[in-house]
């Protein structure tokens, strides 16, 4: 099928994104990447009445070190520019990490970081590193601009906060503590499919060697990105051991997530994915603490 | 009103064109029904299949994702415009053809545009490295061993020309 007819905007700039986007507001949908929204309009299941492109506005697609020592990314930016960029690697390693399990190269050349976060599909991978890592996105409206933590973004499946004058610019990533070790786990049929279930993990020692922070995050797991908070506290006070490490996959696989299942998994399938990846990634973040220092 | 008709000026194959299109033609059909390029082929139109990929600026991306006004001052490239001169293939298509590569056809033009960028950053892929290129794009004739095999040949016979080309 194809798209029904709509009104197409082409901002130049951001200010024009922004009147355009206050104008029109739930009438339109934002083009970002478009391999998310231009899939759901040829199936006609997204109907827009009119188009706002952002992909000729300049100076929304960037990487750079945040004065915090983060990193600050405009929305714009695509996932072959995250894949890539050294600065990427070097100051948000878990990011570099899970941007290649992100579809095929030829989606990652045009889809955005922006566009995936607002997108918000829970069998997503940015939405949850975001989540695990703590990110801040900035909000523009011709109201103003806000900045929302990860943990208040995502308000459920394909929804988050975004009023519809509201446009995603930037999102920065703090910068991790130093020796925090990182993994990211997924299992899919063939690669580059929708991940049946997927978790992000980072762990951080104290001198002694005990888990003294710990984080994990799942995807596909629930109707957004799903934090297990009870499994983490699990592993902190000792060290991380084969056992321990087990324990809190165990729990978080079977108390803390909310898989719905699809056609390719039932929802204990997806748990059962959930304890073997949270397993992995837990051992595999704990063994990283050793290697890790960043810059 | 939704129905206008835009226009746009874009570079395909190193030909200028312009046109007047409306908002909602997807690249992918304007390549084929507005240029008469139907060398990019329509398979799944969520992009998953791979078929209609072509370059967008040097990239492999899903024309059937793309709006054709999107492309408004961009260079598209499609499989029409890899081969050097007329009665002659690209190397890559050659190797097609000598390992027997492709049997409908259907998805071949979306592999060999995803292929073109993957052997200029990867001059000597291994078989792993080729197929984790290739996973982008379905095939349901071929089982893809002859698809591997060609790529292989392909980046041998090419990194030969331009050790000769060196000389």
């Amino acid at each position: 099928m194809k798209p029904p007819p709509f009104e197409y905007v082409a901002p130049v700039d951001f200010v024009g994104a922004l009147d355009a986007a206050s104008k029109y507001g739930g009438e339109a949908k934002l083009l970002a990447g478009g391999q998310s929204l231009i899939p759901a309009m040829n199936f006609r299941v997204a109907q827009p009445a009119v188009l706002i492109d952002l992909n000729r506005i300049p100076d929304l697609e960037y990487v750079h070190r945040h004065p915090s020592g983060g990193l600050a990314v405009g929305a714009m930016t695509r996932h072959r520019r995250l894949e890539f960029d050294p600065q990427v690697k070097q100051s948000v390693p878990l990011l570099a990490e899970a941007v290649p399990f992100i579809a095929h190269p030829q989606i990652r050349n045009r889809g955005t970081l922006g566009g995936s976060l607002a997108h918000a599909d829970p069998a997503a991978e940015l939405p949850v590193i975001a989540l695990a890592l703590q990110a801040r996105m900035r909000c523009a409206s011709t109201r103003g601009e806000r900045w929302i933590e990860a943990a208040d973004f995502f308000q459920g499946m394909f929804t988050t906060v975004l009023s519809p004058d509201e446009i995603l610019a930037e999102v920065v990533f703090p910068a991790p503590p130093q020796h925090q070790g990182y993994a990211f786990e997924e299992f899919a049929r063939r690669k580059g499919d929708y991940a049946l279930m997927g978790v992000a993990c980072l762990i951080g020692l104290d001198a002694a060697g005990s888990c003294d922070q710990a984080r994990l995050v799942f995807l596909n797991a629930g109707d957004g990105p799903m934090l297990a908070v009870e499994a983490a506290a699990m592993l902190q006070g000792s060290p991380v051991s084969e056992d321990s490490a087990l324990a809190a996959a165990v729990h978080a696989s079977e108390k803390e997530i909310e898989p719905l299942g699809n056609l390719h998994a039932t929802p204990a399938f997806q748990r059962h994915l959930a304890r073997i990846l949270a397993r992995r990634a837990i051992l595999a973040a704990s063994e990283r603490t050793r290697q890790t220092s960043t810059a | 009103m939704a129905n206008n008709l835009l226009p746009i000026q874009l570079t395909v194959n190193g030909k200028s064109h312009e046109a007047a299109v409306e908002p909602r033609l997807l690249l992918s059909d304007f390549l084929r029904h507005e240029l008469g390029l139907t060398g990019t082929h329509v398979g799944c139109e969520h992009g998953v299949c791979g078929a209609c990929t072509v370059l967008f600026d040097d990239e492999p991306v899903r024309s059937c994702l793309m709006l054709a006004v999107q492309a408004q001052g961009h260079t598209i490239t499609t499989v029409e415009g890899l081969s050097p001169g007329p009665e002659k293939m690209h190397p890559l298509q050659d190797a097609f053809w000598t390992t027997h590569a492709l049997q409908c056809g259907f998805c071949t033009p979306g592999i060999l545009m995803t292929l073109i960028p993957f052997l200029e950053a990867n001059p000597t892929p291994s078989t792993a490295q080729v197929r984790e290129a290739l996973s982008g794009n379905l095939c349901r004739c071929t089982g893809y061993q002859h698809i591997v095999e060609a790529v292989l040949l392909a980046a041998r016979t090419m990194k030969q020309a331009a050790g000769a080309a060196a000389v």
